[in-house]
């Protein structure tokens, strides 16, 4: 019986299994492995987390092999690693390194500022970053099999995730509302494609899992996103430049599973010790915010 | 029939869609309480070592084990069978299983996400046809117990297995669209698990 690989359904099935959990950001096999004992569902492998990128600041790319498999022999848990935008040969040898799902990511210097990778041409699954529909489909039409909004990553500030979630999620509503006759203008306006357009307007949401990410720090923030109708929950500079990683990771997991309940989150936040420090988006001159990249 | 998915972690509202397809109206379990209202238990797709800790966290592991033990039916998929089985090779460090299912399950053994792959399989259900099976980071079983029978192989590892009140598959099909995985385990072994209780 034939084997089929790479499947649309074997991609976005993957990020299906994720619904619900904290994939967390790592630096190395020690990292992941408090990650995978405080129940992450996935850790992502990176060189520096991005509140280090945003202070050492220089081109940020994807991360040594060797740090890689490195993460891949320490946990069991699914390993995820970030390609620049646009940076095909990076996503190959992720690819080649077996990692389970590649993140084209903002959060790295871009490679190619006008198009993003033709995700379709790969076996392995990929996530792209959106700050709205529009952006969203478009990657969904270049073959990524999940979407996290974007926030402002390495800040601990959730408002830009926020604003991002209810900016997706307020055109889905839209479209559901609009009549078909409507939805070709839709289309043009949303700067993607009518297929995609229409599917979205008849299922009220996307074809993809949506997941969130950038800025997110606490427990709160976590259930926070969770209630805003995100499927789980990137965290990336707020565990490991906390106080207390172990505690906070786990934490973060509680009140994704519990986001609706006040008393479990209640119960997450005690005694956590210092919060990552963080930086306010607002005071962040426009040229160094990251979610601004990809188009 | 009341049926819960356990919805701590994993693609619990594929399995509640799928559920209402076959006409069953399922709640989903994160509590004792919930648990205690239900009959039979699905365990979804996701990461076993995740739910496991988190049933253990919000003080769900003993009851389940123990339902399951006194009979309760279950059918996990995927992470569901990991955590269905009695014993699991490359697991985490010391990663718990509820149990009840006497195999051993091997996790990732297909390989990694690159190897995840759909394939029709023949499922023995008395059915001749093929059922389309979606198989992510999947386990197969490693060796089966005495009261455990095999429904699917795949290269000649058992992929979906059952014994008298639990069913397991290390396949996804509330991804495929294709219903019959769960009307068989409503019909023959939750609802049949359940009259020889009652």
């Amino acid at each position: 019986m034939a084997q089929e690989k790479g499947t649309g359904r074997v991609k976005r099935g993957m990020a299906e299994m994720l619904k619900g959990g904290v994939i967390m950001d790592v630096v190395n096999a020690e990292q992941a492995k408090i990650a995978e004992d405080a129940g992450a569902v996935a850790v992502m492998a990176l060189e520096r987390v991005p509140a280090d990128i945003r202070a050492q600041g220089g081109v940020a790319r994807m991360s040594d092999p060797d740090m890689i498999e490195a993460i891949q022999a320490a946990v069991s848990i699914p390993v995820m690693a970030k390609a620049r935008i646009g940076h095909f040969v990076e996503a190959q040898v992720l690819q080649s390194l077996g990692v389970d799902y590649i993140d084209e990511s903002e959060v790295l210097t871009p490679a190619d500022y006008k198009n993003h990778i033709d995700k379709w041409s790969f076996t392995v699954p990929f996530v792209c970053g959106a700050t709205n529909l529009g952006e969203a489909l478009r990657r969904i039409n270049e073959g990524a099999a999940m979407i996290r909004s974007k926030g402002e990553a390495g800040t601990g500030d959730v408002s830009n995730a926020m604003q991002h979630m209810r900016e997706i999620n307020g055109e889905i509503r839209r479209l559901s509302s609009l009549r078909e006759d409507e939805l070709y203008v839709a289309a043009k306006e949303l700067q993607a494609p009518y297929e995609l357009v229409k599917e979205v307007a008849e299922k009220g949401k996307l074809p993809v899992v949506l997941f969130t990410a950038g800025g997110i720090a606490t427990p709160a923030d976590a259930a926070l996103m969770m209630s805003m109708g995100a499927d789980g929950v990137f965290i990336g500079s707020g565990i490991f430049k906390s106080g207390n990683p172990a505690q906070r990771a786990a934490a973060c997991v509680r009140a994704t599973t519990f986001w609706d309940d006040p008393k479990v989150i209640a119960d997450a936040s005690r005694g956590l010790g210092e919060a990552m420090v963080g930086i306010n988006v607002a005071d962040l001159p426009a040229p160094h915010r990251l979610a601004e990249r990809g188009w | 029939m009341k049926v819960g998915v356990l919805a701590l972690q994993g693609d619990v509202s594929e399995h509640v869609s799928v559920l209402i397809a076959c006409g069953v109206y399922p709640t989903t379990v994160r509590r004792r309480s919930e648990l205690d209202g239900v009959q039979a238990l699905v365990i979804p797709g996701g990461e076993s070592t995740t739910i496991a800790q988190l049933a253990r966290i919000f003080d769900l592991f003993e009851p389940i084990r123990s339902r399951i033990a006194m009979g309760m039916p279950v059918y996990g998929s995927c992470a569901g069978m990991i955590l269905l089985a009695d014993r699991i090779l490359d697991a985490k460090k010391d990663q718990e299983s509820f149990g009840g299912l006497d195999i051993t399950v091997r996790r990732n053994a297909f390989g990694r996400q690159v190897d995840s792959f759909e394939s029709d399989i023949s499922f023995d259900d008395g059915s001749k046809d093929l059922v389309r099976a979606v198989f992510i980071r999947a386990p197969w079983v490693e060796n089966i117990g005495t009261g455990v029978t095999t429904l699917a192989q795949v290269d000649s590892h058992p992929v979906a297995v059952r014994s008298q009140s639990i069913l397991a598959t290390s396949f996804h099909p509330e991804l495929s669209g294709d219903h019959r995985i769960h009307r068989y385990f409503i019909e023959e072994v939750a609802k049949v698990a359940l009259e020889q209780v009652q």
